[in-house]
């Protein structure tokens, strides 16, 4: 039994049904990659997992404990975190106060997490009182990303990290991902860069019309035919 | 009156007659218009009901005011409506908050446009608090100030400088320009530097991140509420103690208001102050009758002989418009760099 699960979601929007019993699961220090085509529903997993739209068949379970009916504040709290892919920081405020709101819910002193932020992307020491809107897209993400350690999670989600993000600055994240691997979280992301993605992930997802298509580690899916000829260009 | 240059006394008369009551009209526009802006940021909606609702909390001032006055609970010298505003803001508060539960709440839940519904249901909520008003006080205009009514008059002012020109301080301009800047320092205090403050501006910015960190969109709803409460009453309450009360004349102040939101920048809290300034200076300036500023400054030869008065007051409201329907032409997003309101 992994960390967090999410079993046999089926989730739609509206009357359109997008999720037909998808599984998904991120094991602690572990990083669970969901790939596919666009429309596949792998943002859509997290939403679910979330509890920012509800799953109409399925259970999602943190740590053993049936989850699926709390809102998403309550997931919040239990360590659940989570990076969007767009409109991921709070444009108007500064790189500091981005970092103060994500430890909103914490009543203990927040500080040093923020130092802990800090020495992870010394680039938002050297701006925190800037607005998140100044910055680049690269540093926007490290901001967003921040925001998202300040409640000291268990599990990270993350929305496509890299769209729209430099090949070197794709490089960095990758690498800041794997260091909170490393620290004992729960990563699971979803990721357009398959081949990047699948190359760093304990764990794979292949994801189409909302059905896992293949499943397996990493560089099993890398290495098979299949998957190589229809995601990975060949 | 002399028929020299006398740039002194031109200044005396402008100060009393124009600086001195657009700075106090412009205080308390900047109020209502905060106000809107806040409702604008925080519930993403125009809210139309502004000028009634500061009707709304004048009333309970006006009612507060007699029942003291009528026990005898006064303080001499200070207008009893300032003793009372606290209890006023209460009552505001939790008429707003009634109105929030009983018909915005809904429109925030199911989650529709949420900008043209909310202004939909702020004309209801309009209508139904100025026929409140009118149904409690009546539609006819009423003045409640009490205790001393200037800090200095034209006579003391004249006495002490001995100039032709008197300029008069009325208590209730010196109130309005001396709690309104204290009520913004709190407000910018409130927003910048509380954590409260900080989780309304998270909210505003991107509602959904928010709910992401865990800031309870109830909780900042509420809390707007009551600071748009307290600066509306505030500004209702400041507005009859300079200008009388008129439920009529409250509803009106919606258009000035609205026009120094969007002049200011839609959103922008210093570009509402900026606006409301704005339009109580074009106001005063545009409908004052300039004749004796001319004679004391142009030789004898020059004196005009009309009133030299750009547009009269009754057209007051006009000017309002004008600069609203001006700025929506030429820079829609105001001022300084505010939203331009669109249907979403």
């Amino acid at each position: 039994m992994a960390y967090l699960e999410g079993t046999n979601l089926v989730a739609a929007y509206g009357v359109v049904p997008i999720l037909h019993e998808c599984s998904v699961e991120v094991e602690k220090g572990e990083l669970s990659v969901i790939v596919g085509p666009n429309g596949a529903g792998k943002s859509t997993v997290m939403r679910v997992l979330l509890g920012m739209l509800e799953a109409t068949a399925g259970e999602v379970k943190l740590d053993g404990q049936d989850i699926s009916m709390l809102s998403t504040q309550e997931r919040i709290s239990l360590g659940l975190a989570f990076v969007p892919q767009n409109k991921n920081v709070f444009p108007s405020m500064t790189v500091e106060e981005n970092l103060e709101m994500g430890g909103f819910l914490r009543l203990d002193d927040i500080n040093k997490t923020i130092e802990e932020v800090y020495s992870l992307f010394p680039i938002l020491y050297e701006k925190r009182k800037q607005l998140a809107e100044e910055l680049s897209g690269g540093q926007r993400q490290q901001v967003a990303f921040g925001r998202a350690m300040m409640t000291q999670p268990s599990v990270m989600l993350l929305d496509e990290p890299t769209a729209g993000v430099s090949p070197i600055v794709m490089d960095e994240i990758f690498s800041n991902i794997l260091d909170v691997r490393n620290a004992g979280m729960a990563v699971l992301m979803v990721e357009q860069n398959a081949q990047q993605a699948l190359n760093i992930a304990d764990k794979g997802y292949v994801l189409v019309s909302g059905r896992n298509e293949h499943t397996g580690t990493g560089s099993e899916l890398i290495n098979d035919p299949e998957v190589r000829k229809k995601f990975l260009g060949g | 009156m002399s028929d020299s240059i006398d740039i002194i006394n031109a200044f005396a008369l402008m100060t009393n007659f124009v600086i001195l009551p657009a700075l106090s009209y412009g205080s308390q526009l900047a109020l209502g218009a905060l106000a809107v802006t806040l409702v604008y940021s925080i519930l993403r909606f125009s809210n139309f009901a502004q000028g009634d609702s500061m009707a709304f909390g004048t009333m309970i001032v006006i009612l507060l005011t007699g029942f003291m006055i009528g026990k005898g609970w006064t303080i001499s010298g200070i207008p009893t409506a300032l003793l009372v505003i606290p209890i006023a803001v209460i009552g505001t508060s939790i008429y707003m908050l009634t109105m929030d539960r009983l018909v915005y709440r809904h429109y925030r839940r199911i989650k529709v446009k949420q900008n043209i519904v909310g202004i939909t249901a702020s004309i209801g909520v309009m209508f139904i608090t100025g026929g409140i008003v009118r149904f409690i006080l009546g539609a006819s205009p009423q003045r409640f100030e009490d205790g001393e009514r200037f800090i200095f008059s034209v006579r003391e002012f004249k006495a002490f400088t001995g100039l032709e020109q008197g300029i008069a301080l009325k208590t209730s301009q010196f109130l309005t320009i001396t709690i309104a800047i204290l009520l913004v320092a709190f407000l910018f205090y409130f927003l910048q530097k509380t954590k409260t403050g900080k989780a309304m501006r998270a909210y505003s910015d991107n509602t959904e991140l928010a709910l992401l960190s865990g800031i309870d969109p109830d909780k900042v709803v509420q809390i707007t509420w009551l600071l748009v409460a307290a600066l509306t009453t505030i500004a209702g309450a400041l507005y009859g103690l300079d200008k009388g009360f008129a439920p009529q004349q409250y509803h009106l102040l919606l258009l000035p208001i609205f026009a120094s939101v969007i002049v200011g920048g839609i959103g922008s809290p210093l570009g509402a102050i900026a606006g409301a300034f704005l339009v109580s200076f074009s106001e005063v300036l545009l409908t004052y009758a300039y004749k004796k500023f001319l004679i004391y400054l142009l030789p004898l030869s020059m004196h005009p002989n009309s009133l030299v008065q750009l547009i009269g007051t009754e057209y007051k409201y006009a000017i309002s418009f004008v600069i609203l329907v001006t700025v929506l032409l030429i820079r829609p997003t105001g001022l300084l760099k505010g939203k331009v309101i669109d249907g979403d």
